[in-house]
């Protein structure tokens, strides 16, 4: 198992890995948060009886299932991809981790079904009972990344199995995901992350509407509660960016001295902004003494693992992880500042922000969002290379044999070109609906639950 | 043994679930690429799309769970089959990308646009199906080996047996699309609809009918081994209880029993598969892996059945509300209940609480997050920091705060603020 079969396009493969997971990222998001705003913005209604926090909840709903038809099909080709590019890593190594993702499906089978009830009931159950219906579809979009993200936490920390000769010769399938310290700041991080980019993306589309003057009610309560989640969530966010680097460099050193650009192993190391890595340091970055080793291990002089413990082979991409990096620091910082502001105007003046300027940041900050999401997968997956189970296989011996990457990779690029444009239309076509019809589309009307006897 | 045996149970249940409903699902999408322009081609798409909006998803799910399975307990024969045969298991992977794609754009697109996505997407609906009945043709012809893409590229999916099977799952899909949307058609008392579609089942299950019939042969002559699991021993039984079930269901819809019918044509349909699989075991690849040999170790079976067997608990009850809800339908608007209890805004005494509430719980977080170092403080620092998100979304009030009158922004938007620098 253990020969390096000939692919001459393993990078292929691996950017064909990337863009999967691009298109994908940002749908799980979704899936994490957005049935969590629609049902408060649904118990609202409940609580109040005002219909207006019905209609948004209903229109964010169509949304939601749109976004969602798109995240199960490109969850579907991650799981095909996993045997597609690299048959040798799940055939090796599926017992470990499968499990992981069989319950996995089993929560997203629980969203279908939800989301099917949910978005298809809004006239034919109970209120109460159709926000019940709403609430599995909440509960399975977490517990669907939480089994994702422990395999990734395994893939990065593996350990609940014995190895020999290429070969798992003994597992525990519970200890290796559930047991393993190494995931939790990985579920926390992208748990807050979904918030953040969720709330920052809904937010951005009804700023667009408050800067083009249509500023009612409405637009002002599906702005305010994206944004309020958000604004909780960005500085939370960096208490918890920080403690994940620090279990980063107790855990995977190697991966932290990438991230830093640490070539040698350093006591009292200084951390740098900007620059390049090159021949085992940073250049041209302005460097801030001990100040690595005080945010890695709480001590000015500390000592913090360099590149230098391991031979070149076995390094990540240094300037990769470290740009991607520092980029999702300089993103999560800038959303934190606007999300402070926010709150501390409504401290302050207690009512929505007036200047367009706050307007126009949060705009920026939907993108912006995204870019922090990327970039911390980034991070944590160059990161991990040359492994792709860390330690045990190199992604070069996980690859398939087949030919013709380039040409699937191809394909699916100008397939996802088409999704993403697909996605993006209905988006604008389900905010360009009028608000004032009646609350039932044409598609509703002429379905098939509606004509009830 | 049993613990072996029992994730290939499931995968093999999956996948006649997948069959069944997917397969109804790419059926139906035939049927819209095969309707024609006019009112009546219309009808006849708008009825296939609007009967399965609110479950292809969760159809679509059992291909998930049958790949997770197999690369849980049968890791090595997942990684051959999916390295040997890429181009068919790739063209199927795209197939599946349309088809969500076209029912994430049905959900905004008024009648013409429809029109478009259908016939253009709806080629997927071919593609799909036609691909993995080709992959379960190559599997089943034993042009699958272990290892790493060590099986021929091409030829292994486009032998007789993988093109037979091929076409095969493309009728089936139709016919199991027909008649389940006959079914509907008459439910919803749509007679001119039940007509388009009875004649249409007719039509397919003939052509699926001799397919399976022709296919007999075909096997014969390509996999005389897996002819001979097919007409000897118990894996006769499921070939006859196709070919009865799957006369008995033309019958019925020859008679317009159209409920009836839809269990004996997924009979029909399901026998098939399961005739497989009791011909090819106690093979997963013939002739060279076998169960026992591509079993994953005991600790992972058992965690992979329990999980199974719990998953399932609260699966099928979901399931069956889904189906009942849609097949019967019986969301009833007269159980819509009471109207909501008005509970009136959030005072701003509560939320001035909660924002000391939340301050108090970010410090408190902070501290133990950020300066304790032992893991357990780290814990309730998070469960803390958890906390305070909650009450300062509470001490916001996003809702309370919208409602309050607001000046208009007085802004342009960005694009028009490009616009006048230039």
């Amino acid at each position: 198992m253990t020969e390096i079969l000939a692919q001459d396009y393993l990078l292929e493969a691996r950017q064909m890995q990337a863009l999967s997971f691009v298109v994908h990222i940002p749908l799980v998001c979704f899936g994490i948060a957005f049935p969590a705003l629609v049902l408060f913005v649904e118990w609202r209604y409940l609580r109040t009886g005002d219909e207006l926090y019905r209609t948004l909840a209903r229109r964010w709903s169509k949304v939601m299932v749109a976004l969602f038809a798109a995240g199960v099909v490109t969850g579907t080709i991650l799981s095909f991809e996993l045997g597609l590019l690299w048959p040798n890593f799940t055939a090796t190594f599926g017992e470990v981790f499968g499990l992981g993702f069989a319950i996995e499906g089993f929560s997203f089978f629980l969203e279908a079904i939800f989301i099917g009830i949910y978005v298809y009931g809004w006239d034919r159950l109970a209120p109460r009972t159709h926000f019940l219906a709403g609430l599995p579809i909440a509960v399975a979009g977490v517990v669907g990344s939480f089994m994702v993200i422990a395999v990734n936490g395994w893939m990065n920390h593996p350990e609940g199995f014995t190895f020999e000769n290429g070969r798992v010769t003994s597992s525990n399938a519970a200890r290796a995901l559930f047991g393993n310290p190494y995931f939790w700041h990985e579920f926390v991080h992208m748990y807050v992350a979904g918030f953040i980019v969720t709330g920052f993306l809904v937010a951005a589309a009804y700023a667009v509407y408050a800067l083009r003057g249509r500023w009612g009610r409405y637009e002002r309560t599906a702005f305010a509660v994206p944004m309020t989640a958000a604004a909780v969530a960005s500085p939370v966010q960096l208490l918890v960016g920080d403690w994940a680097a620090r279990e980063v460099a107790k855990n995977q050193p190697v991966k932290l001295a990438a991230m830093e650009g640490l070539g040698q192993t350093t006591k009292g190391a200084a951390l740098h902004v900007a620059g390049w890595y090159q021949n085992g340091e940073v250049v041209w970055g302005l460097g801030i003494p001990k100040l690595l080793s005080l945010l890695a291990f709480h001590d000015i002089n500390s000592t913090v693992q360099g590149l230098d413990t391991v031979p070149l082979a076995d390094q990540p991409p240094v300037n990769v992880v470290r740009y991607s990096f520092q980029s999702m620091v300089v993103a999560g910082s800038i959303m934190a500042l606007v999300a402070v502001l926010f709150l501390y105007l409504r401290w302050r003046k207690g009512t929505l922000p007036a200047s367009p300027w706050f307007y126009r940041a949060v705009v920026l900050c939907g993108p912006l969002s995204v870019v922090a999401l990327l970039a911390g997968w980034i991070t944590t997956e160059v990161g991990r290379q040359p492994w792709v189970v860390y330690g045990f296989m190199r992604t070069e011996e996980a690859v398939t044999g087949a030919s013709g990457i380039p040409v699937g990779y191809g394909a699916l690029a100008a397939v996802y070109l088409g999704l993403v444009i697909a996605v993006g239309w209905v988006l604008v076509r389900l905010a360009r609906m009028p608000l004032a019809g009646p609350p039932d589309d044409r598609i509703d009307t002429v379905h098939p639950l509606s004509h009830v006897e | 043994m049993a613990l072996q045996t029992i994730p290939a149970a499931v995968v093999v249940i999956g996948l006649i679930l997948y069959t069944l409903l997917a397969g109804a699902d790419f059926g139906a999408g035939v049927w819209q690429l095969s309707a024609g322009g006019g009112e009546h081609g219309r009808r006849i798409r708008d009825h296939a799309h609007h009967a399965n909006a609110p479950v292809w998803e969760a159809n679509h799910v059992w291909l998930i769970l049958v790949i997770t399975v197999l690369w849980t307990a049968y890791p090595s024969v997942f990684g051959a089959i999916f390295s040997t045969l890429a181009i068919p298991i790739f063209l199927a992977a795209l197939g599946i990308i349309l088809r969500g794609t076209s029912y994430a754009l049905q959900n905004a697109a008024d009648a013409r646009q429809r029109r478009y996505i259908d016939v253009s997407f709806a080629a997927a609906s071919i593609m799909t199906p036609y691909m993995l009945g080709s992959v379960i043709g190559a599997v089943a012809s034993g042009r699958v080996p272990p290892g790493n893409a060590l099986g021929a590229e091409v030829g292994s999916w486009t032998n007789a047996t993988s093109i037979l099977a091929g076409f095969l799952a493309v009728a089936t899909g139709a016919f199991l699309a027909a008649v389940f949307l006959a079914a509907d058609a008459e439910r919803l008392r749509e007679p001119d609809l039940v007509e388009s579609f009875r004649g249409r089942a007719l039509l397919a299950g003939v052509v699926a009918g001799g397919l399976a019939v022709g296919g007999l042969f075909v096997v014969r002559a390509d996999v005389p081994r897996l002819f001979d699991g097919l007409t000897s021993g118990w894996g006769l039984v499921p070939v006859v209880v196709s070919g009865v079930a799957g006369l008995v269901s033309m019958a019925l819809v020859v008679l317009r029993r159209f409920t009836a019918a839809r269990l004996s044509a997924a009979l029909a349909v399901a026998a098939v598969i399961i005739g497989w699989a009791v011909a090819q075991r106690p093979y997963l690849l013939p002739t060279t892996v076998t169960i026992e040999d591509a079993a994953a170790n005991d600790t992972t079976m058992i965690a992979l059945i329990v999980s199974l067997a719990v998953g399932a608990v609260v699966l099928f009850p979901s399931l069956v509300l889904l189906f009942r809800l849609t097949l019967a339908g019986r969301f009833d608007p007269a159980a819509q209940g009471p109207p909501p209890v008005p509970g009136g805004p959030v005072t701003r005494e509560r939320r001035k609480h909660a924002a000391q509430a939340g301050i108090g719980f970010l410090l408190a977080g902070f501290v133990l997050l950020t300066i304790a170092e032992p893991a357990v403080s780290h814990i309730f620092g998070l469960i803390f920091l958890g906390i305070a998100t909650f009450a300062g979304f509470r001490a916001v009030g996003p809702t309370e705060l919208a409602a309050r009158p607001s000046p208009k922004v007085a802004g342009r938007s960005l694009r028009e603020l490009v616009r006048r620098r230039r």
